[in-house]
């Protein structure tokens, strides 16, 4: 069996990302494992601009910005093989890969889960009627669109107002497409408000609160969609439903960890994130197995997923180096008002970076984390919005090592 | 006259407000934590600009499609006219990243550029 000090499962800004950086650190002994033909995942279709700021200084489309982190693996010789799918991935960090030289076995001392997510299906928000074709998730619409030069549609309704399906948006309504309108479940946008105005009101696209897809209508080809209203527990209000007339439905409507694979090494997940319980090393309550990027929690920008995938990759480093990480026991606790913390485990010895969303829109409030009623940290804030990640340097110094923490959100 | 804006520097998303005089000049800009947000909220009152991305046909290479942008932003009027001299393109592989692929376009002063690199098909063997 094949040795390597570290595999990376997943070729995409992560698995990128945390390669050159591991490689900086020492450890040169690496395999990326992709299962696509080439490397930079979902940024292969992300031609739009907006990404690099953060991490780059500049503003760059997708593909660029992956390239630059290709650049680097190619000149470093980081090994990596494409059209390569890990199909198993056990607890003590063998893995196999089915490729085209058959099946490849490795036995790693450390591994990366760098697998991203996928997006929200019709089925998984089980919205009644026919099954015509024209109905796409936001990411499928955009890889026929932008990569295999195939235009899906030209009347266009769009369910979900997520980041991608409001890029959709924009990019069929330059292609030439009529697109209708967006319309959201919830009383809020689940994407950025920047994308809300360069998108959408650039475009006089309407957005819709409070509404969703009631029935889909036609049979060979979509004819057209039913929206109703809905009320405060999110069920349709009877008597409201509109129908418009489209060929084309884009679904935006929600983005889940891919994590197959970690199950199926013993990998604990956590229900809120979707993505792996890890520890202030980004490390899983498996030894030697991290995760960082979409697969552990959905970001909104590759940036913080470039910058995420390098943290690891010092603590991975060091796993690897030294042959184990310092035990961390303490929990973050939260209310309500999060919806999830990374990591969800910390030693109290070492500064970190707690990660978290709110749950709805507040404004002029504080996040407070605490540790055995007293205050470690307090984040002042003028709007917090569920589309946007907050991101909290908390440091050693202001814990101890034997209490929990608790993050709670005053408003 | 108050006009606010969103801004769309930034992933931040600032919300912000402009105090515009009667002949149309900006008076005031708050909101803003960063100078490129009071920058964007004038050109919004007094020329809107905005990039765009699309991708242009490649023959013979290794994908059908090659990403490409504008390297620097343009009018928000010209964003149709612009595309459509965008479709026109067409390039044959390799192309790489910051190839310029329509200089000036319409008079903008702003270049279509490549941002995919795409090698020439494999030959068959």
């Amino acid at each position: 069996m094949r040795q390597a000090d570290a595999v990376i499962i997943g070729g995409g800004p992560a698995g990128l990302a945390a390669a050159v950086e591991l490689y900086h650190k020492g450890i040169t002994d690496i395999l990326i494992l992709e299962r696509e033909s080439s490397l930079g995942g979902i940024l292969k279709q992300c031609i739009h601009d907006g990404f690099g700021l953060s991490r780059f200084g500049e503003t760059l489309s997708g593909p660029e910005y992956a390239q630059r982190f290709i650049d680097q693996v190619e000149e470093l010789k980081i090994p990596y093989i494409t059209d390569a799918t890990v199909i198993r991935l056990t607890g003590d960090k063998k893995v196999y890969a089915a490729s085209r030289e058959g099946i490849i076995e490795i036995q790693a001392k450390a591994v990366m889960l760098a697998m991203g997510c996928r997006e929200r299906t019709r089925g998984a928000i089980s919205i009644p009627g026919e099954r015509p074709a024209g109905v796409w998730t936001a990411g499928v619409a955009q890889s026929y669109i932008n990569l295999q030069n195939k235009m899906v549609g030209r009347e266009v309704v769009i369910l979900g107002s997520g980041d991608i399906g409001m890029i959709m948006a924009r990019r069929m309504t330059l292609e030439g497409a009529h697109v209708q309108a967006v319309f959201e479940l919830q009383p809020y946008a689940s994407g950025l408000p920047r994308n809300i105005e360069q998108c959408l009101r650039d475009y006089d696209i309407p957005l819709y609160l409070s509404h969703t897809v009631t029935d889909i209508l036609g049979k060979d080809r979509l004819e057209g969609v039913v929206v109703s209203q809905v009320d405060e527990k999110l069920q349709p209000v009877p008597g409201t439903e509109k129908t418009y007339h489209c060929d084309t439905l884009i679904l935006s409507v929600g983005l889940i960890p891919e994590n197959e694979l970690s199950l199926e090494a013993g990998v604990t997940l956590d229900d809120r994130s979707k993505g792996a319980v890890v520890d202030e090393n980004y490390q899983t309550d498996v030894e030697g197995i991290f995760a960082a990027g979409n697969v552990l929690h959905v970001h909104d920008l590759v940036d913080f997923v470039s910058m995420e995938a390098e943290k690891l990759a010092d603590a991975m480093a060091r796993y690897i180096r030294e042959g184990g990480l310092p035990p961390c026991e303490l929990d973050i606790k939260t209310d309500g008002n999060v919806t999830h913390t990374i990591p969800q485990k910390v030693s109290g010895k070492k500064s970190f970076r707690l990660a978290m969303r709110v749950r709805r829109p507040m404004k002029d409030g504080a996040i407070e984390i605490t540790q055995d009623g007293k205050t470690v940290k307090r984040y002042k804030f003028k709007k917090a919005l569920p589309a946007e990640m907050i991101q909290i340097p908390v440091e050693a110094e202001k814990l101890n090592g034997e209490a929990p923490l608790e993050v709670n959100v005053i408003c | 006259m108050l006009r606010q804006f969103t801004c769309i520097m930034c992933p931040m998303g600032c919300s912000l407000e402009a105090e515009v005089l009667p002949e149309g000049r900006v008076e005031k800009v708050t909101g803003n934590n960063c100078k490129r947000g009071k920058e964007y909220a004038v050109r919004e009152v007094t020329n809107p600009v905005r990039n765009i991305a699309s991708s242009v046909l490649v023959e013979n290479g290794e994908l059908p499609l090659a990403s490409v942008r504008l390297n620097a932003p343009i009018p928000k009027k010209d964003i149709f006219p612009v595309m459509a001299e965008i479709r026109k393109i067409k390039v044959t592989a390799p192309v790489s990243i910051g190839q310029i692929v329509l200089q000036d376009v319409l008079g903008t002063g702003s270049d279509v550029i490549i941002t995919k690199n795409v090698k020439r098909k494999a030959e068959e063997l």
